[in-house]
């Protein structure tokens, strides 16, 4: 591990920190993104869909 | 925004880079300060918070003109997303801003120009995330909250010059300067790797949550159209 001198606690908190809130942010959005794409994916199971969405028509 | 899925692997892929050389650079390739000793590591992650605090809320800015002028939806959609991530970056800046002062000028705190009026931007970006929640479904909810956020914009320009039209414990500039950066290139280095790290992660963070919202505007209206349906049926 690299010496970091005599202030290591404040340079160590303050990456930690940096490191914690951006993972936050991260997994935030990405859960984010999953429970509307599921959402989405429920009510086009039920057959709720746009009315520009192309339909599975018979030819 | 279908061609959003061209753009998130790559910019995770470079983000991620830029994260990895940064890392490397601030504590294995960079030497300690002459004045701040090693607390100058701090700096990796504080000013490319900072750039971002003010940067996103320049984007917002940008995305309220394009709502209030051209009432696009994706304005709206950029300022909504934007928002709790400027608030993010606003606060790591001032946690890392604390931490590095408490050895370099004795104090977590001062009420100085630039600290206030960052303090001042976190608390405007909260303010603006409350409006979302509370005037989103409204008719003229967007636009109100557009003319808000080009009022909060009249801080940026303060936190910028706070350092020089008043006296003040925070440094002046010392990186983006009309006569170039004043420190040395060995730590101008990993400064400029984590700035363009964060930059790419905000970057890909933006384009995920403005799909996201787009979809949950989807779901949203497809909820109310199924409901409406069930109701005449």
């Amino acid at each position: 591990m690299i010496e970091l001198g005599q202030h290591a606690q404040y340079i160590v908190g303050a990456w930690s920190g940096v490191t914690l809130v951006t993972l936050g942010l991260i997994l935030w959005t990405l859960r984010d993104a999953a429970n509307q794409k599921r959402r989405l994916e429920e009510l086009e199971s039920r057959g709720v869909r746009r009315r520009s969405a192309k339909t599975d028509s018979p030819s | 925004m279908a061609w959003s899925r061209f753009f998130i692997w790559p910019l995770a892929a470079i983000s991620a880079l830029f994260f990895a050389l940064g890392v490397w650079f601030a504590f294995f390739n960079s030497p300690a300060d002459y004045q701040m000793g090693d607390t100058v590591r701090i700096m990796y992650v504080h000013v490319p918070n900072a750039w971002l605090s003010q940067m996103v809320y320049g984007l917002m800015a940008v995305s309220a003109v394009g709502s209030l002028v051209w009432r696009h939806p994706m304005a709206d959609v950029s300022m909504k997303a934007a928002a709790p991530q400027g608030a993010a970056f606003t606060a790591m800046a001032l946690f890392t801003g604390a931490l590095w002062g408490r050895p370099t000028w004795g104090t977590f705190w001062e009420w100085d120009g630039r600290m206030t009026s960052t303090l001042i931007l976190f608390l405007i970006y909260l303010g603006l995330i409350a409006l979302w929640r509370a005037l989103e479904h409204q008719a003229n909810g967007p636009r109100l909250i557009a003319i808000v956020t080009l009022v909060g914009a009249v801080n940026i320009p303060i936190i910028k010059f706070s350092v020089d039209w008043w006296n003040t414990l925070h440094q002046p500039a010392s990186v983006f300067r009309a006569d170039g950066p004043t420190m040395p290139g060995s730590i101008l280095m990993p400064l400029f790797l984590m700035m363009f790290a964060f930059t790419f992660l905000f970057a890909l963070l933006q384009t995920l949550r403005m799909r996201t919202e787009i979809e949950r505007r989807r779901v949203r209206s497809l909820e109310r159209r199924h409901v409406a349906e069930g109701a005449t049926a």
